[in-house]
């Protein structure tokens, strides 16, 4: 179990995944339900145990639609769609580590671009 | 000169772990006035009673100070431990040094300085404490009873059975609640109107009970023993001592076409009702939103062919005034309403009903009498799919955050009914967890899975979609084998959270008794008084306390008839003598205090006063009845004068803390 990927998931979702009654909800709502080898309940699960690396080695992080129905109907506020997003985030930030750096920032510089997306490429291309 | 006793208690470690009990003693003991200051392991316990019975012997002590928990707690044990002592026993004072103190400190030195200050400000107010004597107060010996389902049933049988007279306030047009819609019982299947139905007729035979049906509680006045209760009538257009029950009227009413409440709207009934056949009090009621006579002034049927002439069409709403010594709720439950959950259809498709909903198709006395079918298509339904904790165990806005208790064992009930009755309909169950905590609970949900095959699945519906071609498409998961399921289903049924009744918080401010965030009523105490509120007099029956089953209900109805019973027995109640009183020299007659008495406690009289050159002058007074008065305190903020002052909590007393707490 890595401590440290669970803390960053968990942090980024804003999650609390021990409100999560263990219902179901989200997996019987979920349209993505077959696609995916982990579940959205599993998701959950696993991300309470530690459990962080299967997932993100999973394909089912991107099968995830984001489209919120389980965030919408789970009766327990658990919000699995952000734990996905959460993982699939971790695993984006790590794969091929750092792609971005700040040095790189200033030659990038475009008077167009808004600042909100050197924000979004520093989350998405940086560890 | 003042001889003040301090003891200072450790409570086990409750107190003596945060606060340095030995210092608080050892610095009180410092306090002007102060002539002896002891610690003890439990002040309250036999030994320590002793402890302080002995020091006001010993010492002729002139006023008694304990540094222990709340008042609400032991200030009664302390108090009748002095009046033994032979000290009056409004001459103790308690500082709370452990709720208000030990319990929310952590550092040992803070809240041991608060403790010291809490026991100081004690001790400066016992310097101002006058010997204060109770008055006794006389008991009306008759209950009141809101609500008419099987709690305020149970309720008000138990204490007539006592010798007391009853009164029951019903708001439907007949007594007999949710308990006369259910159709079988668990967990033993007997029929629910088999065993309710002679509970209600020996409630309406019996002689000391009066049942007020259609009627509300409109304003309540008053104090323990004596509440002073408006009931309001509603109008039925009909005369309850004429109409013999014989349901013509309800037969030839043309206006046919009105939702059944009775039937959960599941079909529809005439203009002139009665809700059903074994209805208590068996009389017709008009409802005025449909009769054409009432809308129109148009039709009059009903009073053509009323052979006993009851029908009444300028019949108003009356209010009666009755004296109570005593007042249980018993308000009762209602499904939650289910519009926000899309997900499950419910608004869209008429074959999705609530398991209350699914009681009334299933009953002899329902829209099909007693054959289940489908309400869109009157088909047999050969899947059926129910769903659990429906706004149950929700942590939204949605939902309750509780669970209701009885889904798990009626939808038990319900699948085992409907595998004995239609052995070719498959029942699937999605549920969370079943809770079956009872006697002979667990063996009945066993039965269910076991003997009639019912099938349990750990999981939770997630989406409730209708097809073209009438079936329902129940998308759902089952987490134990970890698949995503499709059901085709007939019929959906939701077992929706219960809520209680809309009625009860207006009740409750009348009642001046509290709720809890969901509504409930707040009993006493959670453990060892169940069955009374905070307000004395006041006691509570059945799921207006908390979600619960019929056993369960009738149980609570019975204590709270006990508990009513203890208190009409009595002739007189010893009364709180901490009430308010008014300066008449200083008061201006200025009307202040009448306008805030929330117990109407307050008058004004003319009395006639000797002027300073000997001549007379008349002047109007406030004067408090101190048998009314709860010593709320209320008009001595109110007063611009200062006249008004609270015996046991005067002003004088009140700023002596503070300063005690400020220096």
């Amino acid at each position: 179990m890595n401590k440290n990927l669970k803390e960053q998931v968990l942090r980024s979702s804003g999650v609390n995944v021990l409100k999560c009654m263990r219902c179901g909800k989200c997996s019987g709502t979920c349209p993505s339900y077959d696609e995916m080898e982990y579940h959205p309940h599993q998701f959950v699960y696993m991300v309470e145990k530690g459990d962080i690396e299967t997932l993100m080695n999973s394909k089912s992080i991107y099968k995830c639609l984001t489209c919120f129905a389980c965030v919408e109907r789970c009766p327990r506020g658990v919000e699995p769609a952000k734990v996905v997003e959460a993982v699939r985030l971790a695993a984006v930030r790590q794969q091929g580590n750092n792609h971005l750096k700040p040095t790189d920032i200033p030659g990038m510089l475009d008077e167009d671009l808004p600042q909100q997306a050197i924000v979004t490429a520093f989350r998405k291309y940086a560890k | 000169m003042q001889r003040i006793g301090v003891f200072v208690c450790h409570c086990g470690t409750n107190i003596a772990a945060t606060v340095d009990v030995k210092a608080v003693a050892e610095a009180l003991g410092h306090e002007p006035g102060v002539v002896i200051s002891q610690d003890y392991q439990y002040m309250c316990s036999e030994s320590g009673q002793q402890l302080v019975k002995n020091a006001i012997k010993e010492q002729k002590l002139t006023g008694v100070v304990v540094c222990s928990c709340s008042p609400r707690m032991h200030e009664n044990t302390f108090r009748k431990a002095a009046a033994s002592a032979g000290l009056n026993p409004y001459l103790v004072e308690i500082a709370n040094i452990r709720e208000q103190c030990s319990w929310i400190h952590k550092d040992i030195a803070t809240a041991t300085d608060k403790a010291i200050i809490l026991g100081k400000a004690a001790v400066a107010k016992v310097h101002l404490n006058t010997p204060l004597n109770s008055m006794e107060s006389p008991v009306v010996k008759r209950a009141l009873v809101i609500g008419g389902g099987i709690a305020g049933i149970q309720t008000a049988l138990d204490i007539a059975e006592a010798g007391f007279e009853v009164d029951i306030v019903e708001k439907q047009p007949t007594i007999g609640g949710k308990m006369a819609q259910i159709d079988k019982t668990f967990p033993t299947l007997d029929c629910a109107a088999c065993i309710l139905t002679p509970k209600m007729v020996e409630a309406s035979q019996n002689e000391k009970i009066t049942i007020h049906s259609f009627s509300e509680v409109e304003d309540v006045k008053g104090f323990v023993g004596n509440f002073t209760v408006k009931i309001k009538k509603k109008a039925r257009y009909v005369d309850e001592t004429k109409c013999t029950g014989c349901g013509l009227c309800t037969e030839k009413c043309p206006m046919k076409k009105v939702p059944n409440e009775f039937n959960m709207g599941l079909d529809n009934r005439s203009a002139v009702y009665i809700p059903f056949a074994q209805a208590v009090p068996k009389v017709a009621t008009i409802d005025p939103n449909y009769c054409m006579m009432l809308k129109t002034g148009k039709c009059g049927v009903c009073s053509k062919v009323c052979s006993a002439g009851a029908i009444d069409y300028k019949q108003k709403d009356t209010i009666i005034e009755q004296k109570y010594g005593a007042i249980v709720v018993a308000t009762g439950f209602n499904p939650i309403n289910l519009d926000k959950y899309d997900e499950f259809a419910y608004n869209q498709c008429p074959d999705v009903v609530t398991s209350l909903e699914l009681e009334r198709l299933m009953n002899a006395a329902g829209p099909n009498g007693g054959t289940l079918l489908r309400p869109s298509d009157k088909s047999h339904p050969h899947t059926i799919v129910f769903v659990q904790c429906v706004g149950s165990r929700c942590d939204d806005e949605k939902g309750k955050p509780y669970c209701s208790k009885i889904c798990c064992m009626y939808t038990a009930k319900h699948a085992m009914l409907i595998r004995e009755k239609y052995p070719d309909t498959e029942v699937y169950v999605f549920y969370i967890d079943v809770r079956t905590p009872g006697k002979n609970f667990d063996e009945f949900y066993r039965r269910a899975v076991e003997q009639y095959n019912v099938h349990y699945i750990k999981g939770m519906v997630g989406k409730v979609t209708p097809k073209s071609d009438g079936k329902i498409d129940v998308q759902a998961s089952d987490l134990l084998a970890n698949e995503q399921l499709h059901i085709d289903a007939d019929m959906v049924v939701l077992a929706a959270a219960i809520e209680p009744d809309k009625t009860a918080r207006p009740l409750a401010t009348m009642l001046t008794t509290q709720m809890d965030t969901n509504d409930f009523f707040t009993e006493a105490h959670p453990k060892l008084r169940p069955v009374e509120s905070a307000t004395a007099g006041i006691f509570l029956s059945g799921a207006c306390q908390g979600p619960k089953d019929i056993p369960e209900t009738v149980a609570q109805g019975s204590a709270a008839a006990a508990k009513a019973i203890g208190l009409l027995c009595k002739n007189s109640i010893t009364c709180n003598p901490c009430v308010a009183h008014s300066n008449e020299l200083m008061c201006n007659g200025c009307s202040s205090c009448e306008k805030v008495c929330p117990y109407g406690a307050i008058t004004y009289i003319d009395k006639e006063f000797r002027m300073p050159d000997r001549t007379t002058k008349i002047r109007r007074v406030a004067s408090v009845n101190p048998a009314v008065c709860q010593g709320c305190g209320a008009c001595t903020v109110a007063c611009p004068s200062g006249a008004m002052d609270l015996s046991g909590f005067s002003n004088s007393q009140i700023m002596a803390e503070v300063d005690a707490i400020c220096k």
